[in-house]
């Protein structure tokens, strides 16, 4: 029994960072539907340079941690200008197609800078054990999950009270109606990848601090797909719930099929064989927008 | 008349469904199948080698544009189709099934295997569609990886060299007539496939779903039918390739060949056979031209060529952005306009 407890809070951990991602994911499929094929390594490019800045560098966490954002800020609007925008219009499988092009742009970049070794992250965390009910549960990963929820809830208010969320919600409703109402649509785009790349290298930072850093990194974007699909492709809190309830059914569906199967490595699969599943019954998720069509 | 000066004026239906309307056509490429046939003798080996992979991903590129191109259907698990092909054909190969035999059950593997993945389709497009083959591309890799009595697991199975009535392709000249064969049925078979009435229905089914159903076109049957057709077809391409290569392994089906492959159809253009032809070759014969690049600039610069090597997965993606933004149509696209271009001179119209 104790074995499962652990199997979920280690499942809720990685699900919180499968949420930032989905995060970022959503945000960007909201505002412009355009998916992002690419949000893996969005996480891995913030990750490295985080790494870089503190280790390389010799700057502190914090420090680094804040000139990371910016980085990403001008990442996510150079990728929106240089390689989305010329690309509006187009049909959905150029869009994808071109997202995963970037993605292995990125991954050959962060293996030119950094190689494909190995890297831990310097220790920001004290290292001994948190006991929550009697299990022993490391302070990373306590801040891995305080830290998505306090973002989930920031981004939520954004969405619901600030003019520029709104203005973000409107575009995603409606692109035309919402240039006739005097916002300028491009800016929009820009920000919502600015936003995504800002989440992801958070995620990205997060991981690091847990588990060290390797260019296979950019692996994790795929596991976003079973959370977004399941939580609905374009509702915030379903990407929240859906990267907790993935992490939490893939480490038991890994214990499982360890335990009654002897299967190996399922972990690398739960998660899509899930997704297939929704896909077949319920394709819009939990909270997404049903899209209804009749004849 | 058919002489191409000023365009083709067609007097029948006949002659307007005519895969090669002009005289000129056929003689250009009766030239190009000798050429080919000749390829072999005017060759080294390692460029032979490289004309199989051509060969094998012309059928791949191929039958991925006929579900992709020419039904809309979008497949992130081409990939693992064409790893389905490869195992089924060399296990059938194991179990002393001969070559002519094992190849066309290989692909009905991978069709049965494709069309249980495309049951979804029905329910799904675009995106949703996207993500349904992404994960059957890596539920199918953790099976060929964890499958270890019929796949060999992560070590792979050895294949036999084929063989028909007693004659053995065991060097890469004679693999090439084979790989040629083949590839010409294929793309013969879809040419004319995409003309048919069930080739239509494709197209309707890409173009306006709805407007397809309404016209009498049923939308489960026929998405099943692409999936089967496409992947008998991948299955076909993998199975050559487990002859070719001599030896699978489960990284080699990975989600990076489903991704070339669609890069394959993007850069030759959708929803064109001789797109995909153009695709193959482009995407097949990169590495190679960037292994010379490499290997020319590392004697002026050392380091040039380790770097290049290692970019190479990352000029690759470049690449296929490039072409998204600057030549979204497609090399055949490009292809017609140059040909339009010289009809034409020196007039712009």
């Amino acid at each position: 029994m104790e074995y499962y407890l652990q199997l979920i809070i280690n499942g809720l951990v990685v699900g919180s960072i499968y949420s930032l991602v989905a995060l970022g994911f959503v945000i960007i499929y909201k505002a412009t539907k355009v998916v992002n094929f690419a949000q893996g390594e969005l996480v891995m490019v913030g990750a490295y340079m985080c790494f870089s800045l503190t280790v390389q560098f010799q700057i502190p966490f914090l420090l680094a941690f804040v000139m990371t954002l910016g980085f990403s800020v001008i990442l996510g609007m150079a990728i929106e200008r240089m390689i989305l925008r010329p690309l509006i219009g187009e049909p959905i499988i150029s869009v994808i197609m071109v997202t995963v092009g970037l993605s292995s742009v990125l991954k050959a970049l962060v293996q030119m800078f950094w190689g494909t070794q190995l890297r831990a992250y310097p220790p920001v965390l004290p290292q001994e054990p948190v006991f929550i009910a009697g299990l022993p549960i490391s302070p990373v990963y306590i801040a891995a999950f305080v830290l998505s929820v306090v973002l989930f809830a920031i981004f939520s208010a954004f969405f619901k009270y600030s003019s520029v969320g709104i203005a973000m919600r409107a575009t995603a409703q409606d692109q035309q109606a919402a240039q006739s109402m005097g916002i300028g649509i491009k800016n929009i785009f820009a920000l919502s990848w600015c936003i995504a790349a800002v989440v992801s290298s958070i995620g990205g930072v997060i991981l690091g601090n847990i588990n060290g850093i390797n260019s296979q990194l950019g692996h994790l974007g795929l596991k976003v797909f079973p959370a977004v699909i399941l939580g609905g492709l374009d509702s915030l809190l379903g990407a929240a719930l859906g990267g907790l309830i993935i992490g939490v059914l893939e480490n038991i569906g890994d214990g499982l099929a360890k335990d009654i199967l002897g299967l190996g490595g399922f972990r690398e699969v739960a998660a899509f064989v899930i997704l297939v599943l929704i896909l077949m019954i319920r394709p819009y998720g939990l909270f997404g927008t049903e899209e209804i069509e009749r004849v | 008349m058919s002489n191409g000066k000023c365009g083709l004026f067609f007097e029948t239906y006949r002659g307007e469904a005519q895969l090669l309307p002009s005289a000129f056509q056929k003689w250009s490429l009766g030239l190009f199948m000798v050429v080919l046939l000749g390829a072999p003798y005017m060759l080294d080996s390692y460029m032979v080698s490289v004309l199989n992979l051509v060969n094998i991903a012309v059928i791949g590129a191929v039958s991925l544009n006929l579900l992709t191109g020419y039904c809309g259907q979008i497949s992130l698990g081409h990939g693992a189709f064409i790893g389905v092909g490869a195992y089924a054909t060399a296990k059938f190969t194991a179990l002393g099934v001969p070559f002519l035999l094992a190849l066309p059950l290989g692909g009905a593997v991978a069709a049965v295997v494709g069309m249980i993945f495309g049951i979804p389709s029905l329910r799904l497009k675009g995106i949703y569609l996207a993500i349904a083959t992404l994960a059957a591309q890596l539920i199918l890799e953790y099976v060929f990886l964890h499958w270890e009595s019929a796949t060999g697991g992560s070590s792979g199975v050895a294949v036999d060299s084929p063989e028909i009535f007693g004659f053995i392709f065991d060097t890469d000249e004679k693999m090439f007539y084979l790989t040629l064969a083949v590839a010409v049925v294929a793309v013969l078979a879809v040419s004319n496939m995409v003309r048919t009435r069930q080739g239509r229905a494709f197209v309707a089914i890409r173009d306006y779903y709805l407007s397809a159903e309404i016209v009498g076109v049923n939308l489960f049957t026929t998405k099943l039918q692409a999936f089967g057709v496409s992947s008998f077809l991948a299955g076909v391409s993998g199975g050559l390739w487990a002859y070719y290569t001599m030896y699978i392994t489960p990284e080699q089906f990975n989600i990076g060949l489903s991704i070339s492959y669609l890069a394959m159809i993007i850069i030759g253009g959708m929803g064109s056979v001789q797109g995909a032809i153009f695709g193959a070759i482009f995407i097949t014969l990169l590495p190679e031209f960037l292994n010379i690049t490499a290997s020319a600039l590392g004697d002026i610069f050392p380091d040039v060529s380790t770097y290049l090597l290692a970019m190479k997965e990352g000029i690759f993606g470049l690449v296929l952005v490039l072409f998204l933004i600057f030549e979204p149509e497609g090399l055949a696209h490009r292809w017609r306009l140059v040909k339009a271009y010289w009809k034409l001179y020196p007039f712009a119209h």
